[in-house]
């Protein structure tokens, strides 16, 4: 079981970036076909679709944040990357929040995108409404990151 | 099939498309535009603003090929965003079997009979014609085989022309129901389920005022879930009140209305029932579904403005013509 520990806070920082980072993919993926058929018939709306376009992305920002903060706090990036094992599983827990709550944020938050694309391809002048629905879904993305960030600095100092 | 194969990746090819069809949502005549419309005081003057809403090619056109374009333009449209065109089978099987119809009685009258064919259907119609000119049915598909050999013997043997046309307008119902369960799609479920019900309730009530027979109703009127077939061609056989007492107790209590009213305007409930039901399609953004409902609210704009132009051109009041509309899908 030696040695064990740093894997798992390893695994923990891959998974924020990696599975938060796979949903803004899908999210922004999904967003773009929309604005790209919107664009397609009326180019003036660019700007106004390219920002809802952009919101889902944001989710693979905070995993790729996370994962840093993660492997700055274990040693993998300079220092002694010594730890037990339950340090490691630690680490892992509290990187959970952003991976999981990072993906389904994401893609949810696309699907509220698209129907605000639908609503900007149809209305213009509600741009700013249109842009609040899937802003919504960026506060469970938030709380996510907030707390990831809480738990692996609240654990560093743990002697354990 | 769209919607169950592959749950994400099926219903998410269309986010692009669906898009597209937001924006030429917004193209779609409204209110307004009818009202405008309406207010014509010419036929000459309907086809100026249909002509200035960009509806045709060129000014000077006839509402004909007014009509016949913005069909075209529509299906061009559609075809542009969806490689696999058999999604929207359901919407043209009843053209198919039209054009058996037609084939049968033209090889039937051996005349050639002009403009009797429909175009776009899933079956080329010159091959209908040859089937059914040499009797051979096989090249033609499996749902038309059996419902084609019974049409063409009642037609050929026993000349009765109508009972030829009921089995082959059942037979189209058939089809539309089965293959839109077999598509999995709920909208184009809902609009195999409206047609069927719609075009029972019709046959029946027809039926009931001509005093059809028991076998008659058996044959025609289809099965469908929201209408109970027994029940139905036990009413149709009592009469036209039973007809209504049975309506009343199902989801359609409305039609009844609109069927003591006239006839048309119990066909204008028939198209307003599924242009009201396809509208939260509006606000879907996944799926084929959006697309289906905007071939759906494009046919029923065509419809709309036809009767409209008919209307003026036969000079009848602004009153008389509203009250025949459609509803619109925007």
């Amino acid at each position: 079981m030696e040695g064990l520990g740093i894997v798992f806070a390893l695994a923990g920082a891959i998974l924020a970036a990696l599975v938060a980072g796979i949903g803004s993919a899908i999210g922004v993926g999904m967003a773009g076909e929309a604005a790209a058929g919107v664009v397609t018939d009326d180019p003036s709306k660019f700007s106004k679709v390219l920002i809802l376009q952009l919101l889902p992305g944001t989710q693979g920002i905070y995993g790729l944040l996370i994962a840093f903060i993660t492997l700055t706090q274990i040693g993998v990036l300079g220092g002694s990357s010594d730890m037990s094992l339950e340090k490691g599983l630690l680490y892992f827990a509290a990187c959970m929040p952003m991976a999981v709550v990072g993906y389904f944020s994401a893609v949810r938050q696309a699907k509220a995108s698209l129907a605000s694309i639908s609503l900007v391809s149809k209305k213009p002048d509600q741009f700013g409404k249109a842009m609040i629905f899937p802003a919504m879904v960026e506060t469970y993305a938030i709380l996510a990151l907030l707390i990831s960030i809480l738990a692996i600095m609240g654990i560093t100092p743990l002697a354990i | 099939m769209i919607e169950r194969e592959g749950v994400w990746m099926s219903k998410e090819q269309y986010i692009y498309a669906v898009a597209r069809v937001r924006s030429k949502e917004l193209a779609l005549l409204d209110k307004p535009v009818l009202e405008q419309l309406l207010s014509c005081k010419t036929y000459e003057d309907c086809l100026k603003v249909l002509t200035d809403k960009g509806w045709g090619e060129h000014s000077g056109e006839s509402a004909e090929e007014i009509l016949t374009q913005e069909r075209e333009k529509t299906w061009t449209f559609i075809r542009e965003l969806v490689t696999d065109m058999s999604v929207f089978d359901t919407f043209l099987y009843e053209k198919d079997f039209h054009n058996l119809k037609a084939a049968i009685k033209q090889v039937y009258v051996r005349n050639e009979v002009p403009n009797i064919f429909i175009n776009d259907g899933t079956v080329d119609k010159e091959l209908i014609f040859e089937a059914v000119k040499n009797h051979d049915f096989t090249n033609l598909p499996d749902h038309m085989q059996t419902a084609a050999e019974e049409a063409y013997q009642m037609q050929m043997r026993n000349g009765d022309g109508q009972l030829c046309d009921i089995i082959l307008d059942r037979a189209a119902l058939d089809t539309v129901y089965k293959k839109a369960g077999e598509s999995g799609n709920e909208l184009l479920m809902e609009y195999a389920e409206l047609r069927v019900v719609t075009a029972n309730l019709n046959c029946a009530i027809r039926g009931a005022k001509t005093g059809k027979r028991i076998e008659f109703f058996e044959m025609a009127l289809a099965q469908c879930q929201t209408l109970d077939k027994k029940e139905l061609v036990r009413a149709a056989l009592t009469g036209v009140e039973a007809i209504y007492d049975y309506l009343s107790t199902t989801v359609y209590d409305d039609a009844v209305f609109a069927l003591k009213e006239s006839f048309s305007t119990f066909e204008r409930w028939c198209d307003n029932l599924i242009i009201n039901r396809i509208k939260p399609q509006k606000y879907n953004t996944i799926s084929v579904s959006p697309l289906a409902a905007y071939i759906l609210a494009r046919e029923n704009e065509i419809k709309t403005v036809r009767i409209l132009l008919s209307g003026k051109l036969n000079e009848l009041p602004e009153n008389s013509i509203r009250e025949r509309l459609r509803d619109m899908y925007v």
